[in-house]
């Protein structure tokens, strides 16, 4: 078990090692072989862990899948084939996972529609990635009445439903896949923003933040390049965590109807498609479902197992 | 303890006024009107029309006029079911939600906690094992695909229960379950870490060093501290459900508020909606106000 003070020493070799200035922890303590980075340390404890490899294999895999999708059938998205509609999976005719009750090529659908899913998860974290870092480094390195107001706001919106404000704008404004982007975007940064505030009340206080102050950087500048690279490991972890949320939420929204429009699909509207369908041709609901489930499943384990070997202090309960 | 609740009750006005301006001026930006049909209206009718719902007035002036008639307990009347008041559809459609959503959340804290614990005594054992990976699965399948599959399996080939409506215990089933898995996913891995830590500090040890059973050190010693991070999962908790009633609503066909606010977006019915959101909205605050207070008799060390 490790005592307060180790945590904050790993800690803080780590914010330096990070900012590639120290790669060596200064006192790790009892130690006789040459130092280890924060990052060394993480990156071994993540190739111990069976389950985030195996997912981020699969994840690979997938993804791989996804991008090569026009390589692998014969069929293309849209097109109809008039001999096999709504038919099971089948070698002959090189439908993999069957037809639609239109005779489009559920293999190819479910790739491309997995090319969606996955756009969505990557944009629409970015966007919480940006507003989040920005708003919560902004408000921790402020401090003070900035600080308090801006994190009160941050309380304020947490109320807020927002899923019933996604559903109303996609029903006002039309299906538009940027607009997913930015809602899905703007209802993930408020976690985004809180994690970051806290990091940076607690970077701030470090020595070489005060020997950039006392060097005259300027506040922005300070946040931008001492602050923010600092916070890359706290934030990746969230970040693969994240995006399963947002590939969710696209997926609720396509779910109901409201979210990507034929003839683009994603997993989301290939399900509901599917669950309508499933009496007669439960293929159709089966593979878009496993493609969704698999693809949350393997970003959850790779963010627990990122949680995990970058946290000091989780470390001892594995 | 009374001055706390207060403060806090007070601090919750920003966030419903904020809660009722965000969602007044999303419905009216939307493009779009109620009474926008396939045909064109005469102009005469549709003057009346506005002039009957206010919507000839300025925009603050409606907010004003919508914020006065909520004090009230008025939701205004329903765009499209023109016979009923906001009230009368959230009072038909409410109950049947919360039944709903109460026996999920209630499910969702048994097994959760129960499961967690478990895992938590038997710290990377099988047991442990068995019990994060299916807590992962449940958090992994959205509960619109796991529905689905449900109804595939236990009502389309097996037969044992209804696909939808409610009529009787048996159709209860596969709603309530599928709204209260990823709730069970997300609790027991809560209680599974919080339990650990307690079950570390050295009270617990004392307890068990004097010879208690483990059921006694559990429950006597050891349940309340972890549950600390459960109540204030609580909120979070309740949105979850509240926002997956949506869709399972949608799937099994209950006629519930979740099913309504579908309904309603699509069909522009704006003041339904509001009259949702809203609610939901206030519930929500209201909630965690309880949640907050909960908080601070669970752990005394709290100051809020």
């Amino acid at each position: 078990m490790k005592t307060p003070e180790q945590s904050i020493t790993a800690e803080n070799s780590g914010a330096k090692a990070a900012d590639g200035s120290v790669s060596k922890a200064p006192d790790n303590s009892g130690a006789i072989n040459k130092g280890r980075s924060l990052r060394d340390d993480a990156w071994d404890s993540l190739r111990r862990n069976r389950a985030a490899m195996i997912a981020m294999a699969v994840m690979a895999t997938v993804v791989a899948l996804v991008l090569f999708a026009p390589l692998l059938s014969p069929y293309d998205i849209d097109s109809t084939d008039w001999d096999t509609i709504s038919k099971g999976p089948s070698l002959v005719t090189a439908h993999w996972f069957g037809t639609d009750d239109v005779g489009r090529d559920l293999f190819v659908r479910t790739l491309y529609g997995g090319r969606i899913s996955l756009l969505v998860g990557l944009a629409a974290t970015l966007v919480s990635l940006v507003i989040g870092i920005a708003w919560g480094a902004a408000a921790g390195y402020a401090g003070g009445k900035v600080d308090q107001v801006m994190m009160r706001i941050v309380d304020v919106l947490y109320a807020m439903p927002f899923m019933f404000f996604v559903i109303l704008l996609m029903v006002f404004f039309g299906r538009n896949i940027f607009l997913i982007f930015i809602a899905v975007g703007a209802i993930n940064w408020l976690d985004m923003a809180r994690i970051v505030r806290g990091q940076t009340l607690s970077l701030k206080r470090k020595e070489f933040i005060e020997a950039a102050r006392a060097g005259g950087v300027s506040p922005f500048n300070i946040v931008r390049r001492h602050i923010v690279p600092n916070l890359l490991g706290v934030v990746v972890v969230y970040v693969t965590l994240t995006i399963p949320q947002v590939i969710l939420v696209e997926s609720f929204l396509s779910f109901l109807g409201l979210g990507v429009q034929e003839p683009m699909t994603s997993w989301g509207a290939l399900v509901n498609d599917g669950a309508q369908a499933m009496e007669t041709a439960p293929w159709a609901l089966i593979f878009p479902a496993v493609f969704l489930a698999l693809t949350l499943f393997c970003f959850n384990f790779i963010g627990d197992g990122l949680r995990d070997a970058l946290d000091p202090r989780d470390r001892r309960t594995n | 303890m009374l001055s706390f609740a207060f403060r806090r009750l007070l601090s919750a006005i920003p966030t419903l006024l904020v809660l009722l301006a965000l969602s007044f001026a999303l419905i009216r930006v939307a493009p779009g009107g109620p009474f926008d049909t396939e045909k064109t209206i005469p102009a005469e009718i549709q003057e009346r029309l506005n002039e009957t719902y206010h919507l000839d007035e300025p925009l603050w002036q409606q907010f004003f006029r919508y914020l006065g008639d909520l004090l009230q307990g008025d939701f205004g009347p329903s765009f499209q079911y023109k016979d009923y008041t906001v009230s009368e559809l959230i009072a038909a459609g409410f109950p049947v939600s919360l039944k709903l959503g109460g026996l999920a959340m209630l499910l969702a804290l048994l097994v959760g906690v129960s499961v967690g614990t478990l895992a938590a005594l038997n710290q990377n054992r099988r047991t442990d094992h068995v019990a994060m990976g299916a807590a992962m699965t449940g958090i992994s399948i959205p509960n619109f695909v796991l529905a689905p599959l449900m109804v595939l399996v236990f009502a389309v080939t097996l037969r044992w229960l209804p696909a939808g409506g409610l009529n009787d215990w048996q159709s209860y089933v596969l709603p309530v379950i599928s709204l209260a898995l990823p709730q069970i996913a997300y609790i027991a891995r809560l209680t599974r870490g919080s339990m650990i830590e307690v079950l570390r500090s050295d009270y617990i040890r004392t307890a068990r060093a004097q010879g208690l059973p483990t059921s006694e050190v559990l429950l006597g010693h050891a349940l309340k501290p972890a549950l600390v991070p459960i109540v204030s999962y609580l909120g979070p908790a309740t949105a979850g459900i509240i926002t997956g009633s949506v869709v399972i609503e949608q799937i099994f066909g209950v006629p519930g508020l979740g099913r309504y606010f579908v309904q309603g977006a699509l069909n522009r019915d704006y003041t339904l909606v509001m009259g949702i959101v809203v609610f939901y909205g206030v519930l929500i605050i209201l909630f965690n106000f309880l949640v907050d207070l909960a908080y601070r008799w669970l752990d005394p060390r709290v100051k809020l």
